[in-house]
Order: structure tokens, then C-alpha cells, then sequence
């Protein structure tokens, strides 16, 4: 090992040299600057557009949600360019496909930075990716904006360079159900959900909010992910629960919801569960009758409510969604829509960071994170349509309102809504304090 | 001995070769070749056992996870230094292989893949059933600070790459140094006929167990390398997909030959990033150059090379 | 739920997943003995069944406008066919040309894989999609039990079962009986057999050996499809749903004993039932990583299966 530092540092000729040796000759026209990736480092011009770096998973198993966080992503995109762009620069979204893999999310975030020659790196949703890119993305120095509701940015457990400043953290969201439940569904509850990190995240953090509210949990059934078929778990269900609470991920959750709904047959106790176990998928599906009645977390109201406000419908124009949270051109493609606002509002306050941090070219990306950490207070309106939020600076992570829905006659109505506050908890970070 | 003048000559300039493309690589594919270099470690543990000895694992993840969790556990939760959790994670993979081994040895052909499948799978689910120390599918991330070997931060781009570089020399001589020695002879005698190894006096067991145990800390070394060069630790390097990939890149490179381990790792790396430059189906262009490979190159890259015109490729 | 009552329930249910898996192991199996060949995009069949079920239930049911039994009932003879046509294809086009050779099929065989998962994402789609059950009423069923005042039956909560998954067993069986009377009574069961024996034999003796390996390798594919157009309705067609078939499947394969149908329809009953009744017993993830050992255990210890007669 010893000679590393020998060809790093005291070798006679060092990589920054000759690379500048070569990009010169490039110049020159000996040929070199012509192939793909190897183009010398030009200043940004002041109408060039602004790279937003999109990570998003259009194969693999976070597909159904990379096709809406595509969608929505354009949408703002598009709104920032007819509003004059950034700084007085359109944006660019260049988009690349992770697979949902952690190593190719890591690869993508190395090709934002330095092949494609973008802004930031922006729009990853599943938490391993997130887990398996950001350690890159802080060391190329590239603002990392994440729309993940993991709890790993709040956590701690990533870097200075990465921050989720448009959806909450499932730490906050599960905190901000729990009064709800223990006052209106019941007081000892039984958790199903996925027997892996988003799952314990649940368990943990509702456990003890129920406890927090004098409830308590009852009973804890985690389910392997491997699995597709879910009844032989729900005998596991003691009979003196009062509310169930569920959550569940992946292509098998129709079948759960399906298998839950014959194992109870017409009797069931009430049941809370997150909408993440029915994101992109109809709620009018066969099998799935039995939730009338049931309520849900929603990130954003998925229906349009009776008593939307304008900046709700403009959002929803903008994506192109209909009243029942379909594509308006497909009824059938359901969208992600407890999730994907985060991409639009992750967008906007990147938008905002950039024009307080006067962002001109790479070399402002520290600016940029500096300017993000010192914003405080977003209002409802069109750039934030899930509702106000407050981000704290320190743990990097935003705090807004939750939803609780309850399904009648195959809609999601909204009963209930939480606020920023209701979601706070203690910092388990200060990043303001770590190095770039 | 001039047999051997060729293949260490040959070995040596292609060493020279991508020292050369250290300094001189744009940035981003200088970081691409140091981890194509991580993982073509990976596969070549793999193909120690695969293209020489005849072993069709298809569990092999197992043993590069059990190398990076080795590795990054006692980093994360006991405060280990990379300096000591390094071997620990390579001596953790080699005696999981041993174990593994020994079990699995005693079948043969497709019962010894769905063993080893099983066991990958056993240690797949396992990490994800201690999700309280090894976060699951998340995973951790391996904190910047602590990524260092002798006061050498692996986290600087030049680093990672002359430490990738040294970790595959290592194990691309060691494979070289195996096969031209008498064990590594009788490793692709029972490779080609197991039951003629065996009558000649080889003890046939011990031989096969030999590879499967080096060929688990090579891999485990790949493992533990990748945690430190790349700083994440996450339970989806243990899944099948992960044993998968390894018979990929050897079959694709040609099994049984040094270099063709990291000639399948580079290719298969470089169709997918720049299929994915190109189109979200690059999956669809991955699959479709499998299934041509099969059909006109099936000895791999190299195995074509040698067999046409270059028998003398160790 | 009580003891009893749960450990027939969870029966239940393992004989659902044990009905549809010896179908699908079944095909591996057929493939497998006949051709000395691994399939890996076997897995890929299965869902292909499933995503075809899915077109032609959702086709009959919104341009014809057949009620579901009759979309279900098409489906299940379409979505067959068409994969068994496909993969006669593939074998035309790929295996036959690699020579059946057992290295060069895996490979061939993940290309596969990777291009039909690609294909079915892009025509297709990301989501998990349902296919309407032909019936489906559920049924509460009876415990009995000996209480102070003598015999009686009770209605445990939740022990139950739906119409339908008591039809996907017996749909299973009714398949595997037909599979099984082709095999040892028709001439192309002979013929299949024969070639499974002794290739340069039944080569010899004027067999077509390349077109029994293609229809062999059609037939498998469709069992695969079949069982997926059974399971459809319960589970849905999602485009990365042949994973966890492929897996079991070989686990069946293998326990089973190579090339014996006897073997594979007793070894999936035998993980079937016991994925339902470990999990009466363990945490569930646990119960997986026991189940998972004890299959590698069993291969260790009796490595040509459980049930297969030892062979070369």
C-alpha cells in the first residue's frame, strides 16, 4: 500500500498532469477531445442550461414509481422553464435509469458528476439506493437531492452533501398517525409489515408513538420479502386487536389487501394502513371491495377533494392526473400520488436555493447546500401544493403536513390532517457542523 | 523455460496497461475501471473454481457479501480499523467458504448448484433477518473518515484506483502463480475428468476443497474491497442476482483463462452504461448480447482468442 | 386462532402454492430430464402465462364483453398455447444452435431472461395487475371440538378458505393427471422417454430428437404458463414475478429426483405444505432461512433427492 502514496502524491508525473497533458493535445487536434466523456472542462455559459442529474428507477422493482416520478419531474421542470428558468437558465433534466440497484444507483451519481457534467443529482426514491449512492455523491461533491421518505438523511447516517428537502421521512409521518389511531381506531394494535429496513422503520417508530399516546401494540408480524402469499400469517392476528395497521411494499400487496379482506370475511376491526402498499394500483381492483370502510396515510390526497384549493388543482393539471389520481389520458395508470409531489417540490426549493445562493456554475454547489440549510419556513401554494412545510437546516430533512383518508365508495376521503409540528421530533443530527 | 516467457509478458504489459490508464483516463471511466477492477476480483475468485476446477457455483454472493459485511460490522458497530477489518472480512468469506465447502462438495452437477444456491439464499435472508445490526435491504453506509489504510484516505479517486489496481494484481498473479503450479494441474484434471484424477492418486476431495476455499477469499476480498473503496454495506450484494453476475462476466470473458474474468467485468460494465446512455432497455441489449455471445463466441472473448489463435493463454 | 384450526389453515394455503408449483416444476422437471438442460428463464415463462392471462381476461372482458368465467376459461387455453409456442421458438432459434450444451443454455437462457423481463416492462408495464377470479366466494369453514357439553362444531374467526383456491387444487391435479397419462400413454410420451433414456439410441432407432427437445421444451414452458393463469387471479402479473417460481422450482426439481414426475408432484407438496405449516412454528423469516438450510441439508445427505432412484 505504501506505494500509493508514492503514485499519488511523490511520483514525477501525477494524474491532474497528465490529464491536462492529454486534454491539451485534445485541443490540439490530435483527436482525444473527441471521444465521449472526454470533454475538456468548459465554463458554464450564463444561457447554458442548469443539469439536473435524475436518478430514477424506470426498471427493477421501483419502476411503478420511477415511470410518475418521470412524469411529475417534467411537469415542474417545464412550469421553472416557462417561469424563466434559473438564474436566467432553463433547466435541464437528463435522466438516467439506476435499475433500483444500490451499485448502479452509485454508478449514476458518478456519471452525473463526472461524465454529463450536471448541477446536482436529484430523484432517487428507494432507500438502498439512496444508502448505496450518496457516500459517492459526497465525495464528487455533488449536491444530492433526494425524494426518498427514508429515514437515513434525518438519521444521520449520510453527509453534508445530501439532502431531502421535498417529502418527509417516514419517522415523522408514522409519528404524526399515531394520536389519530389511539384515539379514533383504537388502542392496541397489531403491525403487519415487510420483515426488512422500511418495515422495522414502521415498527419501531409506531410502537413507540402508540406508547407515547398511552396505546400499545399488541402484536408484531413481519413478513419475509421473498414471500407472495400472505394468509398463513394473518391466524398470527390475536383476537382482542382493536386496530390493524399495515404496510407493505411491492408487487405483492394487491394480493395481501385481497388475502386480508378473505381472512376477515365480513367482520374485521378497523384498519390503518399506508398507502404505500397501494401506490399505482386501482383501488376499484377486484379483491380489493373490502377496504371500504378502512382508513389510509396519504402523503397527498390521491382523490380530488370537494374543497381543494387552486394550487392542488394546478398541480394536478400540471402532471396531467386526473380527479381519481389516474393519468388523464389512461384511467387505468394510476399514479404515485402520496409520493411524487416530492419530486415537484423538491424541484422548486432547488430552484429557490440556487437563485439565493446566485448559482452560476459548479464551483457554487457549496453555496447551493448552504442555502438550502438556511431555509426555514415554505408556505402552501403552487411550488409547495402538499402544503406548508418546515425544513430544518440541521438534519437536512423537511417536515410538512400528513393525511388521514378513509375509503368510501372506492374514494379516499380525507378525515383528517396533520401539521408540520405534529411531525417534529429531536435532532439526531447537526450536518451544519460536518466539513464539505 | 520459454512456455512461460509469453503469458507473464503478456500479464505483466496488460499490469503496465492500466497503471498507464490511471493518469491518463477522463474521470469518469477512471472511476468506472477501479470498480470494474474491485468486481473483476470477484470474478476472478469465481473463476478459480468455475473455469478451473469445474464448479458451477451459483452462490457465490454469499461469499463476496460475507467478505463486506466482514468487513463493514465490525467497522460500523465495533469501531474496527479498515487495517484489521480488511483481513478479518477476507478470513470471515475464506471460512464460510470452508464450511460451505465441505457441505456442499459432497454433490455434484446441478445438486451442487442448488446447494449452493440454497446457502447464498440462507445468508441472503439472514442479513435481513438481523436488520437491528446490518439495516437489512438498506444497508449503511461505511463513514468517510474510517475508509483509510495507513493513514490513506480510499475515498480520493487517485487512491481507490492503485488500491483496485493492487487488489486485482494480487489476485490475477496468484490465480497466474495457481495454475502453472502442480495443484493448479490437477485442479483442471478433474476439471476434465474427475474420475482420472481420482485413479491417478489425486485426492480429489481435498483438491476441490482447496479451490472452493481460495476461490471464497478471493471473493471475499473483492467484498471487503468494494465496502472500503465504495462505502456502502447492503444486503442486495447477497442476493442472486450477485451470484448470477460472476458466471456472467467468466463465461462472457472466457472461463478458464486469467485475464478473461476482467475482459467479461469491463464488458458487460460498459454495455449496460453505455446501453443505458443510448435506451432504458439496455437490459434488452445486455440479454440480446448474451444470446448472440452463446451463439458465436461460446468459449468467451478470450476462450475464442486462445482457441483460435493463441493456444498458449494461461 | 387456536393451534388446530391454524395448523390446517396454514395447510390450506400451502396446498394452494404446492398445486400450482408442481405444475411449474413439473415443466422444469420435463425440460430438465429430457434435455440435460438448466432453463433459467423458465421463471419467465411462468410470468409470461400470467401477463398473457392478464391481456386476454382484460380483452375478453372490455372489447367482447365476456364475463369473467369465460375470459378466465380463455385465458387458460390462450396463455398456455402462446407461451409454448414462444418457447418452441426459443429452442428453434437459441438452444438447438448451442447444441443443448448445459454452459452455453444458462447463459443463453439468462439472455432470455433479461429480454422477455425487458419486453414485458416495456409492453406491458411496471405495475402488478389483477385478473378477476372466474369465482370466488369465500368459505368459512368448521372446527370440531369437544367442549363440556360433548361434540360440536365452531366456527374458529378467520378459519377459512375461498371457492377458488379450492379450485386451483383441483385444477392442478386435473393437469397433472392429464400430463401424466400423455407421458405413459401416448406415443409422444414414448417417444420423450425414450430420448430421455438413450439419445444416440432413439436417434438410431429414427426418433427426430430436435423436434422431440423442441415440443419438450414448448410443453414445459406451458406448464409453467398454465400454472401462472391459475395463480393470476390470487396473486397478480407483475413483471418480475418469475423469480421466486424459478427458485422453487429447482428445489422441486431437484428433492424430487431427476426426471421423475412421481418424485416432483410429491417433493412440491412436500415445500408447499411445509412453507405453510414452518411458519405456524417460526418468525417468518426465520422459518424461510430453516426451510432454505434444510433443503441444502437434504441435497447434501441424499444428493439424487429424496425420492429419485440413484442414477449416474
Amino acid at each position: 500500500m505504501t506505494e500509493v502514496k508514492k503514485t499519488a502524491a511523490g511520483g514525477a508525473i501525477s494524474r491532474r498532469t497528465a490529464l491536462k497533458g492529454l486534454a491539451a493535445a485534445g485541443a490540439t487536434g490530435a483527436g482525444l477531445g473527441a471521444m465521449p466523456g472526454f470533454v475538456p472542462y468548459i465554463q458554464a455559459q450564463s444561457s447554458a442550461p442548469i443539469k439536473v442529474g435524475f436518478q430514477v428507477h424506470r426498471t427493477g422493482i421501483g419502476a411503478a414509481y420511477g415511470r410518475w416520478y418521470d412524469r411529475t419531474t417534467l411537469a415542474a421542470a417545464d412550469l421553472i422553464n416557462e417561469m424563466g428558468g434559473i438564474n436566467g437558465r432553463p433547466v435541464e433534466i437528463v435522466a438516467e435509469d439506476d435499475g433500483t440497484d444500490p451499485k448502479r444507483g452509485a454508478e449514476v451519481v458518478e456519471k452525473f458528476a463526472s461524465q454529463l457534467g450536471c448541477d446536482v443529482g436529484f430523484g432517487t426514491l428507494f432507500s438502498h439506493v439512496v444508502m448505496g449512492s450518496a457516500p459517492r455523491a459526497g465525495e464528487l461533491k455533488l449536491p444530492y437531492f433526494v425524494v426518498s421518505e427514508g429515514h437515513h438523511v434525518a438519521s444521520g447516517a449520510l453527509n453534508r452533501w445530501t439532502i431531502q428537502p421535498g417529502i418527509c421521512d417516514v419517522k415523522s409521518q408514522v409519528l404524526a398517525m399515531a394520536p389519530f389511531v389511539s384515539k379514533n381506531l383504537g388502542k392496541k394494535a397489531t403491525m403487519i409489515f415487510p420483515d426488512y429496513a422500511f418495515g422495522h422503520d414502521h415498527r419501531d417508530f409506531f410502537t413507540a408513538a402508540m406508547e407515547a399516546q398511552g396505546a400499545e401494540v399488541i402484536k408484531h408480524i413481519a413478513i419475509p420479502p421473498t414471500e407472495t402469499s400472505y394468509s398463513k400469517y394473518f391466524p398470527q392476528i390475536p383476537r382482542e386487536t382493536e386496530v390493524l395497521y399495515h404496510v407493505m411494499v411491492g408487487p405483492g400487496v394487491l394480493t395481501f389487501v385481497k388475502e386480508l379482506g378473505e381472512f376477515f370475511g365480513p367482520s374485521h376491526p378497523p384498519i390503518f394502513g399506508f398507502l404505500d402498499s397501494l401506490e399505482a394500483v386501482d383501488l376499484n381492483s377486484p379483491g380489493l371491495e373490502f377496504l371500504d370502510g378502512t382508513y389510509f396515510w396519504e402523503g397527498m390526497p390521491r382523490y380530488l377533494q370537494s374543497d381543494a384549493p387552486d394550487p392542488v388543482k394546478f398541480y394536478r393539471d400540471r402532471v396531467g392526473v386526473d380527479d381519481n389520481g389516474a393519468s388523464a389520458s389512461d384511467p387505468k395508470d394510476v399514479s404515485t400520488f402520496a409520493h411524487m409531489f416530492g419530486c415537484w417540490e423538491t424541484l422548486f426549493v432547488m430552484k429557490k436555493g440556487m437563485e439565493a445562493a446566485g448559482y452560476q456554475t459548479t464551483a457554487d454547489r457549496q453555496k447551493l447546500i448552504e442555502a438550502v440549510e438556511a431555509m426555514e419556513e415554505m408556505p402552501f401554494g403552487d411550488e409547495h401544493p402538499q402544503g406548508r412545510k418546515v425544513f430544518n437546516g440541521k438534519t437536512h430533512q423537511v417536515f410538512g403536513p400528513q393525511y388521514i383518508s378513509k375509503v368510501e365508495g372506492g374514494k379516499l376521503v380525507v378525515q383528517a390532517e396533520t401539521t408540520a409540528e405534529d411531525s417534529f421530533y429531536p435532532d439526531e443530527v447537526d450536518y451544519t457542523t460536518q466539513s464539505f | 523455460m520459454t512456455g512461460a516467457a509469453k503469458p507473464v509478458g503478456l500479464h505483466a504489459l496488460v499490469l503496465a496497461i492500466l497503471l498507464a490508464l490511471h493518469f491518463v483516463l477522463p474521470d469518469y471511466h477512471h472511476g468506472v475501471l477501479a470498480r470494474v477492477l474491485t468486481l473483476a476480483t470477484f470474478a476472478l475468485g469465481y473463476n478459480l473454481m468455475f473455469g478451473y476446477t469445474g464448479l458451477l457455483s451459483l452462490g457465490h454472493a454469499l461469499f463476496f457479501a460475507a467478505g463486506l459485511y466482514g468487513l463493514g460490522m465490525p467497522m460500523q458497530h465495533l469501531g474496527w480499523s479498515a487495517e484489521v477489518a480488511l483481513p478479518f472480512g477476507i478470513a470471515f468469506a475464506a471460512l464460510l467458504a470452508t464450511g460451505v465447502g465441505a457441505l456442499a462438495l459432497r454433490t455434484q452437477g446441478v445438486a451442487f448448484m442448488i446447494v449452493t444456491l440454497m446457502f447464498a439464499q440462507a445468508g441472503f435472508l439472514t442479513l435481513l433477518y438481523f436488520n437491528e445490526f446490518t439495516r437489512g435491504d438498506e444497508g449503511f453506509v461505511i463513514a468517510q473518515e474510517a475508509r483509510s489504510l495507513f493513514g490513506i484516505s480510499l475515498a480520493d479517486a487517485d487512491a481507490r484506483y492503485i488500491a483496485a489496481l493492487i487488489l486485482f494484481a494480487v489476485a490475477m498473479i496468484a490465480t497466474l502463480i495457481l495454475v502453472r503450479s502442480p495443484a493448479g494441474r490437477v485442479l483442471v484434471a478433474i476439471r476434465e475428468n474427475e474420475e482420472r484424477a481420482r485413479m491417478l492418486g489425486y485426492d480429489v476431495a481435498r483438491y476441490k476443497l482447496l479451490a472452493i476455499v481460495a476461490s471464497g477469499a478471493m471473493c471475499g476480498a473483492a467484498g471487503a474491497a468494494y465496502g472500503l473503496l465504495f462505502g456502502y454495506v447492503g444486503a442486495t450484494f447477497a442476493s442472486v442476482q450477485y451470484s448470477i453476475l460472476p458466471l456472467l462476466w467468466v463465461l462472457l470473458g472466457g472461463a478458464g483463462t486469467v485475464l478473461g474474468p476482467l475482459i467479461g467485468t469491463a464488458f458487460m460494465t460498459y454495455l449496460i452504461d453505455l446501453g443505458s446512455g443510448l435506451t432504458d432497455a439496455y437490459m434488452l441489449l445486455a440479454g440480446a448480447a448474451l444470446v448472440l455471445l452463446t451463439l458465436f463466441a461460446p468459449a468467451g472473448l478470450l476462450g475464442e482468442v486462445r482457441k483460435r489463435w493463441a493456444g498458449w493463454l494461461p | 386462532m387456536d393451534f388446530g384450526p391454524y395448523l390446517v389453515f396454514a395447510s390450506l394455503e400451502g396446498a394452494v402454492l404446492a398445486a400450482t408449483l408442481s405444475l411449474t416444476a413439473l415443466g422444469l422437471s420435463l425440460v430438465f430430464g429430457v434435455m440435460r438442460v438448466v432453463n433459467v428463464a423458465h421463471g419467465e415463462f411462468f410470468m409470461l402465462g400470467a401477463v398473457a392471462a392478464w391481456f386476454v381476461s382484460a380483452l375478453g372482458g372490455e372489447a367482447l364483453g365476456l364475463p369473467a368465467w369465460a375470459g378466465f376459461a380463455a385465458a387458460l387455453v390462450l396463455a398456455p398455447a402462446a407461451v409454448g409456442a414462444l418457447a418452441w421458438a426459443a429452442d428453434r432459434a437459441i438452444l438447438a444452435r448451442v447444441g443443448y450444451d448445459p454452459e452455453r443454455t444458462i447463459v443463453a437462457t439468462i439472455g432470455l431472461l433479461y429480454i422477455l423481463q425487458q419486453l414485458t416492462l416495456m409492453g406491458y408495464g411496471p405495475e402488478a395487475r389483477p385478473v378477476e377470479p372466474p369465482f370466488n366466494a369465500r368459505i368459512a369453514l368448521p372446527w370440531p371440538e369437544w367442549g363440556a357439553d360433548g361434540f360440536a362444531w365452531t366456527w374458529p374467526w378467520g378459519f377459512g378458505t375461498t371457492s377458488y383456491k379450492l379450485f386451483v387444487i383441483v385444477a392442478a391435479a386435473a393437469l397433472l393427471m392429464a400430463v401424466w397419462a400423455v407421458l405413459s400413454r401416448s406415443r409422444f410420451g414414448l417417444i420423450m422417454r425414450a430420448t430421455q433414456y438413450d439419445r444416440e439410441t432413439a436417434q438410431a432407432f429414427g426418433i427426430p430428437v430436435g423436434k422431440v427437445y423442441a415440443w419438450t421444451f414448448a410443453l414445459g414452458a406451458a406448464l409453467a404458463a398454465a400454472a401462472a393463469v391459475l395463480i393470476v387471479p390470487i396473486q397478480q402479473a407483475h413483471y418480475l414475478m418469475g423469480g421466486d417460481p424459478l427458485l422453487l422450482s429447482f428445489i422441486v426439481v431437484i428433492i424430487g429426483g431427476l426426471g421423475s414426475l412421481r418424485g416432483t408432484v410429491l417433493a412440491a407438496l412436500l415445500i408447499g405444505m411445509s412453507d405453510g405449516v414452518i411458519s405456524v412454528f417460526f418468525s417468518p423469516t426465520l422459518a424461510k432461512i430453516l426451510a432454505t438450510l434444510l433443503v441444502a441439508l437434504v441435497l447434501v445427505f441424499r444428493p439424487q433427492g429424496l425420492f429419485g432412484a440413484k442414477t449416474a
